[in-house]
């Protein structure tokens, strides 16, 4: 069945089941998001980025987790909005290692793309900046991680679920410790992700990358 | 809750043994101790905390093995088993060092205390020395923050702490350590 909504002052005739985000990006209106992903049940809605205004609603709402209903009005860039996403943005670059010339990510990283969108500058001024103590995880065969780069969006969690049945990373710590963690992965496993690169594929930030062949 | 029968004469057995011996042989029983829990995810964290009950904490080992009895990846059992304070992934020591960061001692300099502690043992924060002799961690609020800042070693209550008073609290442990060994040699002796 098709719904109409209205957003931004255009109607839209979409599929029933979609959220307010899909709906849309299939409709070429961006919404700023970064750990949305399609195939997911229940999205987390933990990037907190993805935030519209929807008419009866006191206040924004993440666009993830709202379906979209009949004749919703929808507003994606309120000042309201804009102000959010640009809060959680500098709070994401307030933990991120800000060293584009450096890292594989550059010129295609999700952050400096919204960063651009949202006209805020990468190295946010009033909000310290808050690194973790480990800078590089090398336990992995085939991946080098980077928390100070990472955004914990856990699209690379869910992908790796997708691949093999159930996720061979997860998060671990919590509060600014949080990082990803690839406990207790066997011999076995590790070969595995030579071939699969799912998780690296499917990070926004280059903070899971492959490793060279002379780095392994 | 009921041991294993083929393991707790062991384990009372093994109340002199060396520590490592007693895990060892904890953590080889795990599969069949297992038993006794539903193999569901949600038994996940009464699990860890029955494991931590009877090791005092939580080896790799011991999370594998419940990994595997829940049939749920090791990294799941991980990330669950770190979210938690409660749960420890090194054996406490002897002497437990507790430095208190609570409001009160973390304003009168606790977090010099806590690097005074690491540095003079060589480990961090959450982690053990290899003889198993002390252990450093962080807590909330021990209650008397008119002593800020607080330390605990042991039971003991150390006030009013200073990096110049660490040094002198590892002497007495050590004294203390000696005067035993020498009451309980002449006692054996018959002196």
């Amino acid at each position: 069945m098709m719904v109409t909504i209205e957003v931004n002052g255009r109607q839209l005739t979409v599929k029933q089941n979609l959220s307010v985000l899909q709906a849309c990006l299939e409709n070429d209106i961006y919404i700023p998001n970064l750990c949305f992903m399609e195939d997911m049940p229940h999205p987390p809605a933990s990037c907190r980025l993805c935030f519209v205004e929807v008419a009866g609603m006191q206040r924004p709402v993440t666009s993830c987790t709202v379906k979209v209903a009949p004749a919703m009005v929808v507003k994606t860039d309120t000042p309201a909005v804009r102000r959010l996403q640009r809060s959680g943005l500098r709070f994401l670059l307030s933990v991120h290692h800000v060293d584009c010339q450096n890292c594989p990510a550059n010129k295609n990283c999700e952050l400096q793309r919204l960063a651009r969108f949202l006209k805020i500058g990468l190295k946010p001024k009033h909000l310290e900046n808050h690194l973790q103590d480990i800078a590089i995880v090398e336990n992995h065969a085939y991946l080098t991680y980077y928390p100070n780069r990472c955004v914990l969006c856990a699209k690379c969690i869910h992908a790796c679920r997708m691949s093999h049945g159930h996720s061979l990373i997860s998060f671990v710590g919590r509060g600014f410790n949080t990082s990803l963690s690839f406990a207790g992965i066997c011999d076995f496993e590790q070969t595995a992700c030579n071939t699969c690169r799912s998780c690296a594929d499917i990070c926004p930030v280059g903070a899971l990358v492959l490793k060279t062949a002379c780095e392994r | 809750m009921t041991l294993n029968p083929n393991l707790q004469p062991l384990q009372l057995f093994a109340m002199d043994v060396d520590p490592f011996a007693k895990d060892e042989i904890f953590i080889s029983g795990l599969p069949d101790y297992l038993k006794q829990f539903d193999r569901q995810r949600g038994q996940l964290i009464p699990i860890l905390q029955k494991v931590q009950q009877e090791l005092t904490y939580l080896p790799a080992e011991a999370l594998q093995a419940v990994a595997d009895y829940l049939e749920i990846p090791v990294a799941e059992v991980y990330g669950v088993a770190t979210f938690y304070n409660q749960f420890r992934f090194n054996p406490p020591g002897k002497h437990q060092i507790k430095v208190c960061l609570g409001t009160a001692c973390h304003v009168k300099g606790g977090d010099i205390i806590l690097e005074n502690f690491e540095r003079k043992l060589g480990i961090k924060e959450g982690e053990t020395t290899e003889d198993r002799e002390f252990s450093i961690e962080r807590v909330a609020c021990v209650g008397c923050c008119a002593l800020a800042p607080v330390v605990l070693v042991g039971e003991d209550v150390q006030g009013h702490m200073a990096p110049s008073k660490v040094e002198g609290l590892f002497v007495r442990i050590q004294v203390e350590k000696e005067m035993a060994q020498r009451k309980k040699k002449r006692h054996e002796t018959g002196e």
